[in-house]
């Protein structure tokens, strides 16, 4: 395609964090009435670049042309004044307000006299109009609370449309919907093209990519990685391009020689959770063993690893640790057996953000680091200092809030409160999610250096080269039920992409 | 610590400033009523900041303390319960209601607010029903000597109630800065979700705070009930809630919990008395020493704000220093 039709260009776009280099010299077209695929492993750039086109965030050097001139885009409202719109993962639609409130929300328009009133009349008339060309059967008057999380997206979908989007950028649009809604969201895909708007459409799914995307662009660490054409388009190329480095080097992976037959390690059976309360889930872990928990988000791992630590109550269970069964209600059942989870969102439950990297260490065993109750700050201090120095932790002291630790850095403290109180089962929740490259490559050299001291280790993961390369076995999970549970020697993307998508034979 | 300081260089100024003014501030009589009032405000205020450090809040305390007024002189004086069985049922009365805050809190999930100003409610209507709406007191009935010297007495010259504040936040200054539990306290009010991941019984935690600041309430009320010696049901105690949470938060307590001193508090209420002390002497209109409070608090509270934002950019920064020279640039 020639130039002349490119609506948006952005060119040479750097940006860096504190520490990390998120994008270097980026670039991306996209022309008039064309899908075009953002791919790349997580943290790539896709959404730093996304954020800085939809004004979330600045650039530091690189520019932005819209049809052909020059912009600067300061904001998410002068983002939408130059017709581009966000459809983020996370919904940011107000389930307090009704289908017409969230579609005109900020733009609404008011009947023209002096009291400046809503005109009702006319935003219901025309979100009804929008619903019904997106084929969604349902009132504007509706509270959106009442919608499935498919529609709800469909409704941010009408607003940006309402709104005069030409270009919608779509942040892993399906990452929670079902097989039927995803195949209706990519026949909207097509509609909006057909309507002459573009779609920036971002997602792990490749062959969604491959049935929908005219063009997809790779970013591989912060850098292009190379565009691959609609005649090329397929996964092997899109892989190829996506990882470009050779991932072994990362994993050394001297898989459990050491796994030891016959003990009994962590057994769980009959594990059921409060979100697929009808489905069981049976495994067990030998102890110097890694066993991978792959599947898509919204399977029902986390819900597996929350129960088993105890923060959720599970319906039934029966679980037990060399041999002898445990009752696990809450975390401090699970912290005394030796259970210890490493969550999925540090900021909000593996770590007290405000605390410091010593009070962080220490607080789930502070009566280890106390004389009749008090705490000592002398054994604190020397149990974080240790802990620094032997997993690395950059930090200028122990006294530093976690809240200004890089992210690896403070999945690295969640790790240094657990091995300071002898794991005997640890279960990684997404370990290295935002973590860049190099912390990452540490990370799984403790998860591995754990299982080779005889931990039992549980890794979820939703990297697909993470779960391949870190686990002794792999165990796949489909909308709450294990669907099956390879072997090294079974491993392979597609065999683990075949049981995630739940495909019958 | 440096929060602490800065109120104290207030309340420091605050009293050179009076004193300079009105040197019958320095008058031993003066200071010794100031010093009893810090007491009395004092000991409840720290059982409100203890509860605002899980992120709680407690507005039931005044009313609280019209019933427990209410309820001792009654029992004192018309049944003719013993001194000792009277106080401890005083302070029972007061650790079984907040125990029920406490568990309504944690157990249903209500918000403290709600539950607490319920309780605002409840209690000062009980008051008033219980006594008839008649105002109480201890008149010059006999036997009662000890309390009138825990309220009125003094210690070598000093104030007994502002002896037992001494007393009583040393040992909450160990359980909240040194002890396990006061750790877990803060963990709680921080990020209950993370504390409870970390292993922490957060619902006990947060339950024992609510407890521990009815009974701290239950000692105040007893001082200041012999204090004032005459109990008027309607008014008796009225928006001590109020005097306690602006202690608090002038102390460096925030409402979204996580944070605060002990030490803060102790300063935070007395310079809340200093002031009503200083609307007093002065001559300023007394109808107007709710507005000089308010002024002053918002003033202190504007300007912690302003430092803590300034002290986190400079550990930022220090951060980020510490990274540029750590990691040698990536590329």
């Amino acid at each position: 395609m020639s130039t002349s039709t490119a609506i948006l260009e952005m060119v040479g776009i750097s940006k860096r964090f504190p520490g990390v280099v998120a994008l270097d010299q980026v670039s991306l077209t996209v022309n008039r009435a064309e899908v075009v695929a953002l791919i790349g492993e997580n943290g790539a750039g896709k959404s730093t670049l996304m954020k800085i086109l939809g004004g979330a965030i600045g650039r530091d050097s690189g520019q932005i042309r819209i049809d052909g001139a020059n912009v600067e885009i300061r904001s998410p409202r002068e983002a939408s004044a130059f017709g581009i719109e966000f459809i983020h993962q996370e919904l940011s639609v107000l389930d307090n307000l009704d289908v017409a409130a969230n579609i005109y929300l900020r733009r609404e328009p008011t009947t023209g006299s002096f009291l400046k009133l809503i005109d009702r009349k006319r935003i219901h008339r025309e979100s009804d109009e929008l619903l019904r060309k997106l084929g969604l059967n349902i009132s504007s008057r509706t509270p959106l609370s009442r919608l499935p999380l498919a529609h709800q997206q469909l409704v941010e979908i009408a607003r940006s449309l309402s709104a005069g989007a030409r270009i919608i950028i779509m942040d892993e649009p399906t990452s929670s919907l079902t097989l039927t809604e995803t195949r209706r969201l990519l026949e909207i895909v097509r509609d909006l093209k057909a309507d002459g708007v573009s779609v920036i459409y971002i997602s792990h799914r490749l062959h969604e990519v491959e049935e929908i995307a005219d063009r997809a662009v790779v970013l591989r660490d912060g850098k292009n990685a190379g565009t691959i054409e609609r005649s090329e388009l397929n996964r092997d190329v899109m892989i190829r391009k996506m990882v470009g480095r050779d991932l072994k080097e990362m994993f050394k992976t001297e898989t459990a020689s050491a796994r030891p037959t016959g003990e009994q390690g962590f057994a769980v059976s009959g594990l059921r959770t409060q979100r697929y309360p009808r489905h069981s889930v049976s495994f067990t872990v030998a102890p110097g063993e890694v066993l991978g928990f792959a599947g898509l988000v919204g399977a029902g791992r986390s819900e597996v690893a929350r129960t088993l630590f105890g923060v959720d109550e599970p319906i039934a269970a029966s679980v037990s640790l060399s041999g002898q069964t445990l009752h696990i209600n809450t975390p401090k059942d699970a912290i005394k057996h030796g259970i210890y989870l490493v969550p999925e969102d540090r900021r909000a439950t593996g770590l007290v953000v405000d605390f410091s990297v010593r009070e962080n260490i220490s607080l789930p065993k502070l009566d280890s680091y106390s004389t009749a109750k008090i705490i000592s700050t002398t054994k604190e201090t020397a149990a974080a200092v240790r802990a620094v120095k032997s997993i690395n932790i950059k930090t200028p002291s122990p006294e530093m809030r976690a809240a200004n630790l890089s992210g690896g850095n403070q999945q690295k403290v969640v790790l240094a409160r657990w091995l300071a109180c002898n794991p005997k089962v640890l279960i990684f929740d997404e370990p290295t999610r935002g973590i860049d490259v190099g912390a990452k490559a540490e990370i799984y050299a403790l998860i591995r250096r754990l299982a080779n001291d005889g931990v039992s280790v549980i890794v979820i993961s939703s990297e697909m080269e993470e779960v391949l390369g870190i686990s002794d076995r792999i165990a796949v999970m489909h909308e709450g039920c294990i669907t099956g549970i390879l072997e090294r020697s079974q491993f392979t993307e597609e065999a683990v992409m075949y049981l995630a998508t739940g495909s019958e034979g | 610590m440096k929060k602490e300081l800065g109120i104290f260089v207030l309340l420091i100024v605050l009293c050179v400033i009076v004193s300079i003014k009105e040197p019958n501030f320095l008058l031993a009589i003066n200071l010794q009523n100031l010093g009893r009032q810090i007491g009395a405000f004092g000991i409840f205020s720290i059982g409100l900041g203890i509860v605002i450090i899980t992120g709680g809040i407690e507005l039931s305390v005044g009313s609280m303390m019209a019933l427990l007024g209410v309820l001792l002189s009654m029992m004192l004086t018309e049944w003719h319960i013993g001194v000792v069985p009277a106080i401890l049922l005083c302070i029972l009365v007061a650790m079984m209601l907040s125990l029920t805050h406490g568990l309504l809190i944690t157990r249903l999930n209500m918000q403290p607010f709600i539950v607490t100003l319920c309780g605002l409610l409840f209690y000062r209507g009980l008051a008033r029903f219980i006594s008839n709406d008649e105002t109480k007191g201890f008149g010059t009935v006999a036997g009662l000597d000890f309390l009138r010297f825990v309220a009125n007495g003094n210690l070598f010259k000093i104030p007994m109630p502002f002896v037992l504040l001494i007393l009583i936040s040393a040992i909450a200054w160990v359980a909240l800065h040194r002890s396990v539990y006061g750790r877990y306290l803060f963990a709680a009010g921080r990020n209950a979700e993370a504390a409870r991941y970390a292993g922490i019984n957060t619902r006990g935690i947060i339950t024992t705070a609510y407890v521990v600041a009815g009974a701290l309430t239950a000692i105040s009320a007893i001082i200041i009930a012999f204090y004032t010696n005459s109990i008027s049901p309607a008014n008796h105690g009225n928006a001590y809630e109020l005097y306690g949470i602006a202690a608090a938060v002038l102390g460096g307590c925030s409402l979204r919990g996580g944070e605060g001193s002990i030490v803060g508090i102790v300063i935070g209420t007395a310079l809340i008395q200093v002031l009503r002390n200083l609307v007093n002497l002065l001559g300023i209109p007394s109808s107007l020493d709710l507005a000089v409070m308010g002024a002053v608090i918002l003033i202190g509270v504007m300007a912690d704000q302003l430092l803590t934002e300034r002290r986190n950019r400079r550990q930022i920064a220090l951060m980020r220093e510490s990274t540029v020279s750590s990691t040698p640039a990536t590329e």
